[in-house]
């Protein structure tokens, strides 16, 4: 019946669930989280609840119909003896005159039949007439019988009974009883699946529909987080929690809760009964388990021990395989084989010992809990034979009480599973809550500018900006002023670490400024959200990131409005038109991560996606840097249309693809140490003009 | 599976075999026990009965229980044993085979798939054979004894068990057939939301600089829905197995009752009593068939699994070898310190095109000789040639003027300080990772380690810690900066006091002025040694004797910077792309 969840594999073993760091708060908080789904939960738990209990009650009904059968096994001793009665003082009146009144001794075929015929009167049992002779062959049979025999031999002396007799006398089984107590228990069964059944369904439902609660949750979460917090955080952390976590939760939820509450409903439910049926067998029942569950807890305490060894040596060993695996070059070149197999070797073989342990030990759980089982049956049986003939229960409690061991035992490994679960599902879910209560990008809903798309001018002013990354101690940007005009070209150059993609995230809003202030038409970014500051900007990266989609897809992206033959024309501007005519599907090809694109063509379809926007700003950080320099003799041509009467900002190790710019930033260690035109900053004969001469001198 | 298995050694298949007894042994106190059942419940049942007789039976009972127990404990050690053992054994190998791979085996294979392989795969087949020795032996075993032993009593009581075995095999059939299927499905829908994530988490400044964020969330909603949807419906299926079981254990219990009511009614008066006893044990026996398949069915869910990563086992270590070892294991020549290829073309075994073209150049002793040129030129690859990560497809790599294949590896490692582009450090202390290895001219000494730090331009960085050169570094280097990092590599090739150097784009990491100043230390700390170093930044290269340019595995120039500036357009561009960066940092 509900007896759910996994059972106790010799091989499985109760692996050491990882700890959560703080196990009743996290376990409250999802219960906080479950609360939308409280009445489906509420439903599955009563239901457990309910299945447990009926299958506490079925084992006293089985033991009923045991009772009923044997009833049927034993001779109908009432008529049995009105017979007996009936003959014996037929006889009387024969032997009265006899003077023996030992119905046994007497030689009964020594008395005529005549006689025999006259003393011996028909009578009827339960509507069944035995006739004179019927009476006369039973008193024939039953001079055989003495003290001395066996119940067969008298079993057997009443099959060879008359039929009548044997009608009268045979065990009457009561069927109808029986069919009854067999109606109402499959009945019971029947609901008991049904209950476990919709439990499940209630359970998974809840369980999948809170992982689905939890992965979008997630997912909406990565897009409030603060850049910064992705400069401190790996992917992989963030995708695990997104898989891993989330299905770590709904998983040992599922099984956890629903085993939890009918597995302690089971436990105290038999617990009950038993000692409402009888106490000194339940005192007997309990007390068997008893000594088994202290050597089970003892192995189980013990098995912990090395399971945690284990698992720390699988850690090294793991650790190790990895670094070897991943610095093989290494390894190889520097002939250090020989010092990682030995290493391998030693860990390999404490690995293999800590688990040969744990293996043995948790292996034992399931022998062990057989063993009670039975252990527990023999001592049912004894007490309860010895019970039984004192006639102080009949053998149906038996019966039950078999049942009850066996209800017993199981649920307490059950729920010690559970509880292991359990705590997977709080260090898991702390994890995920953990992400999901980080500190999301700053409010912007006191924000009530906004500048139209097509109306701005296209002026950008920097006054004074500082701005220092959280895990620096100096500052990235130190009072940096400059101002862009409406259609003008600005290129900032400079080493790197100077600060110039820094300029690029501050310019998108990615971080807010500590200081100063950065102003579109005259207006403080800090005054627009960051939406609309985005919607200004277009803004093709180093990185091309492109997803898996169709080529199409990939270059509409989220733009709006933009039909077949607008991608067309812009990937016809961008040269890359025929590339995608030569691809199997056109416009429809979908581009998967390590596919035949080219980093050049990769590049060119961002910055396709790019002309899409028609912003009126454009940023261009190192745009061109991954191509190599045909291609980029391309996308220059590609950008020099992207950028045609909008303000940009361009950032290009390259000297010539920015000597055409309006304004040049030199940057420097966070500030801008010089900035004009190509022919001012060569005229000053400052850090530009050693830069751009130096070309020439090698 | 099976093929894996033949690596159990004989010991092992002795132990098995001695399992198998012990199992049988198991098996058969197992099924004797109903019979003590029975014959307690019967004296239970009549009057008249004594009491000692039950303390007998029970005994017996009793002793059949701990017999099965002890046999179960021996088992269950010999398993542990077994399962362990195997495992070490399959894992030494598979990571001695991976230790032999080339390197484009390896990246076909991906280092990190090899990890799964070296360590999850090998978890599951353990916990396979684990249940497998196991059950797989006890489950038939008990099935078709228990059937022997149930199948004469009487013939309703045989059909209702069949009926049920029917019953559950048929439930948890359709169930594999419908749900199987499925779980490939799921197991895709979780691999997309990883992606969609990924996708997210990479682009997240295109995402924000596009507004997109609502399109990524409805692109992740929409993976989310199919995900739950499609696990729901398995989960729910699956939601059906275990009342189902349950219900027909139960049922069967039932029915063997109400049949066995009724064949006591109509037996004669001296059946009556043994077919109650028959009744409990048959029903007893009953479940003990049912549970039997049960466990086969069970392990026949988790085969395909186990299945799964056997043959990603056995795929690593059918792997052919393609870098052979050679003979050679001293010097046969005069020539020390030159790397010569000639006419040297490369491609990956199963590639169309080639990575490299007609290569060929010669580095004497003492000559630094750098290559360059745009990324996927084939710098890399040409130079792992030499220490045999690849083997040229055509042509000859010759090291002192041997060809490298002929080379024993170790003595040609031996020859080489390889410091690769990615710095590898190992979970070790400093001085312990810069001396790693052997160089076969006996141990790296603490004078030797410091001296190549210090040439390395690492001095300063480990003496400020803690422990200095006795700093346990994290796994991966975690606990140092890149450049930190990749000097503590360049120092670890220093040690070894190779006759030729081979720096594969290990000076990225490194600021200019570093670069530089660590350079000119080299020069001077080995003056005799050959250095082959791929870079991308000019800086780094202009001052070698030769210089390489290579554009899409093609040499395009050979020569000094000054002249190839002239000469090479290819050079020219990268130069004139780079000089920015270079002037303003680098003070030649």
């Amino acid at each position: 019946m509900p007896r759910r969840g996994r059972r106790m594999g010799p091989g499985a073993g109760p692996a050491p669930a990882e700890k959560a760091k703080d196990f009743k708060g996290a376990i409250k908080r999802l219960f906080k989280e479950l609360k939308n789904f409280r009445i489906l939960i509420y439903i599955a738990l009563i239901l457990a609840i309910a299945g447990s209990i009926l299958s506490i009650i079925a084992p006293s009904r089985l033991s009923q119909i045991t009772d009923k059968i044997s009833e049927g096994l034993v001779v109908n001793r009432e008529n049995l003896e009105k017979i007996t009665t009936n003959i014996t003082s037929s006889l009387g009146e024969i032997t009265a005159g006899m003077q023996t009144s030992d119905l046994s001794n007497m030689d009964i075929s020594q008395i005529p039949d005549e006689i025999k015929n006259s003393a011996f009167k028909e009578f009827e049992i339960d509507g069944t007439i035995i006739s004179v002779n019927d009476q006369i062959e039973f008193l024939d049979k039953m001079s055989g019988i003495g003290e001395d025999m066996t119940p067969e031999e008298i079993y057997s002396k009443i099959d060879e009974m008359p039929e009548s007799i044997q009608t009268v006398v045979k065990p009457f089984m009561d069927m109808d009883a029986i069919t009854k107590i067999v109606v109402f228990l499959v009945c019971l069964y029947l609901c008991s699946a049904l209950f476990t059944f919709i439990q499940s369904i209630c359970m998974t439902d809840v369980a999948n529909k809170f992982a689905k609660s939890l992965r979008s949750r997630i997912s909406v979460k990565i897009n409030k987080l603060p850049l910064r917090y992705f400069d401190k955080h790996q992917a992989g952390d963030i995708l695990s929690r997104v898989t891993n976590d989330v299905d770590t939760i709904a998983q040992t939820m599922n099984q956890s809760l629903g085993t939890l509450v009918s597995s302690t409903t089971l436990f105290l439910g038999t617990i009950i009964m038993m000692f409402y049926t009888n106490w000194i067998m339940a005192l007997t029942a309990i007390g068997a388990s008893l000594i088994g569950f202290i050597l089970m807890f003892v192995i189980l305490g013990k098995s912990q021990k090395y399971f945690a060894q284990r698992q720390e040596e699988l850690g090294n060993l793991n650790g190790h395989i990895e670094e070897i695996y991943s610095g093989l070059n290494v390894v190889k070149v520097y002939n250090g084989r020989k010092q990682a197999n030995e290493k391998f070797d030693i860990l390999n073989e404490k690995e293999c010992n800590a688990n040969r342990k744990s293996q043995f030990l948790s292996g034992l759980m399931q022998p062990i809990m057989n063993f009670i089982g039975n252990f527990g049956y023999v001592a049912v049986c004894i007490v309860g034979a010895l019970l039984t003939m004192n006639d102080i229960i009949s053998f149906g409690v038996i019966v039950a009480f078999i049942t009850y061991v066996r209800l017993f035992t199981s649920p307490l490994s059950q729920i010690a599973q559970a509880m292991n679960s359990l705590q997977s599902t709080a260090a898991a879910g702390e994890r995920v809550f953990e992400f999901i209560d980080e500190e999301e990008i700053s409010d912007e809903k006191a924000v009530t500018k906004r500048l139209d798309k097509s109306k701005v001018k296209g002026e950008i002013e920097f006054q004074n900006v500082v701005f220092q990354y959280d895990n620096n101690d100096k500052p990235t940007i130190n009072n940096f002023s400059a101002i862009a005009k409406p259609g003008q070209k600005v290129a900032i150059v400079g080493p790197t670490g100077a600060g110039k993609t820094t300029m690029v995230n501050l310019l998108m809003k990615f971080y807010d400024i500590n200081s100063g202030d950065i102003k579109i038409d005259g207006v403080s970014t800090k005054e627009l959200t960051r939406e609309n500051v985005h919607e200004l900007f277009t803004m093709v990266l180093q990185d091309t990131w492109l997803f898996n989609g169709t080529v199409k897809e990939n270059i509409i992206y989220n733009g709006e409005n933009i039909d077949d033959a607008k991608v067309e024309e812009i990937c016809k501007v961008v040269g890359l038109h025929h590339f995608i005519k030569t691809l199997p599907h056109g416009y429809d090809s979908i581009i998967s991560d390590n596919d035949s694109v080219s980093a050049g063509q990769r590049q060119l379809l961002t910055i396709a996606r790019g002309m899409t926007q028609d912003a009126p700003f454009l940023i261009l950080d190192e745009a061109t840097s991954n191509v190599d320099t045909r291609t980029e003799e391309i996308v220059q041509r590609a950008m020099d249309k992207l950028t045609e009467g909008k303000t940009s900002f361009i950032i290009a190790h390259r000297l010539s693809t920015i000597k055409n710019a309006d304004l040049i930033l030199v940057m420097k260690d966070g500030n801008i140490i010089e900035q004009g035109n190509h022919d001012e900053l060569i005229e000053k004969n400052g850090a530009y003009a050693e830069l751009y001469n130096s070309q020439f001198e090698l | 599976m099976i093929k894996l298995l033949k690596n159990l050694r004989k010991k092992e298949w002795l132990l098995a075999l001695i399992c198998l007894i012990l199992i049988v042994v198991q098996v058969w106190l197992e099924l004797k026990m109903p019979d003590y059942m029975s014959e307690i419940t019967v004296l239970v049942q009549s009057e008249g009965s004594q009491m000692s007789d039950i303390i007998h039976n029970g005994a017996y009972m009793l002793g059949c229980a701990l017999g099965s127990l002890i046999s179960a404990v021996i088992v269950g050690y010999i398993v542990a044993n077994i399962s362990s053992t195997f495992s070490m054994n399959i894992r030494k190998r598979l990571f001695n085979k991976i230790g032999d791979l080339a390197t484009s085996e390896i990246k076909q294979f991906s280092t990190s798939s090899l990890i799964t392989r070296t360590t999850n795969d090998i978890t599951q087949i353990q916990m396979f054979i684990v249940m497998g020795l196991q059950l797989l032996i006890k489950a038939p075993i008990t099935a078709v004894w228990a059937i022997t032993k149930i199948l004469n009593k009487s013939w309703q009581w045989s059909a209702i068990t069949a009926i049920a075995v029917v019953i559950l095999l048929s439930v948890i059939a359709v169930l594999i057939v419908i749900v199987m299927p499925r779980f490939k499905i799921v197991q895709r829908l979780i691999d997309n939301i990883n992606c969609v994530t990924r996708e997210n988490l990479t682009g997240i400044r295109v995402v924000r600089a596009f507004n997109a964020e609502k399109y990524q969330e409805n692109k992740f909603e929409e993976v989310n829905n199919e995900l739950t949807s499609k696990q729901l419906f398995n989960q729910k299926a699956f939601a059906v197995l275990s009342p189902t079981m349950y219900l027909v254990m139960y049922f069967l219990t039932l029915s063997i009752y109400f049949i066995g009511a009724y064949l006591i009614k109509d037996a004669m008066m001296t059946e009556k009593l043994s077919l109650f006893g028959d009744m409990v044990v048959f029903s007893s026996y009953a479940m003990q068939v049912i549970m039997s398949f049960l466990m086969l069915a069970m392990i026949f869910m988790m085969l395909p699994r186990a299945q799964v990563s056997a043959g990603r086992i056995n795929e690593v270590l059918d792997t052919e070898i393609t870098i052979k070892d050679g003979t050679i294991d001293k010097d046969t020549t005069d020539e020390r310190g030159t790397v010569e290829f000639r006419n040297v073309s490369f491609k990956y075994p199963d590639a169309d095109e080639y990575l490299l073209r007609n290569i060929s150049f010669k580095a004497e002793k003492g000559e630094t000789v750098a290559f360059i040129g745009s990324t996927g030129s084939g710098k890399s690859t040409l130079i792992n040639l030499v220490p045999r990560f690849y083997d040229a497809t055509e042509g000859e790599v010759l090291v002192d003027g041997v060809n490298v294949k002929d080379y024993k590896q170790e003595f040609l490692h031996n020859k080489l300080g390889y410091v690769s582009q990615k710095a590898v450090i190992f979970n070790d202390t400093v001085k312990n990772n810069v001396a790693y290895g052997d160089n076969g001219k006996g141990e790296i000494t603490d004078e030797k380690v410091k001296k190549a730090i210090e040439v390395a331009q690492g001095k300063e960085f480990v003496e400020k810690m803690e422990k200095q050169y006795d700093t346990d570094m994290a796994q991966g280097g975690t606990n140092v900066s890149g450049g930190q990092k990749q000097r503590l590599s360049i120092a670890r090739a220093i040690a070894r006091d190779p006759e030729i150097y081979i720096f594969d784009d290990s000076f990225s990491a490194l600021d200019y002025k570093t670069d530089s100043v660590l350079r000119k230390e080299l020069k001077k700390y080995t003056k005799n040694a050959t250095s082959l170093i791929v870079a991308q930044r000019i800086g780094t290269i202009m001052n070698a004797d030769k210089i390489l340019v290579l554009d899409n595995g093609k040499c395009v120039g050979f020569g000094k910077h000054k002249e190839l500036l002239k000469s090479c357009e290819v050079y020219k561009q990268i130069a004139l792309s780079q000089l920015s960066k270079e002037e303003l940092d680098n003070a030649e």
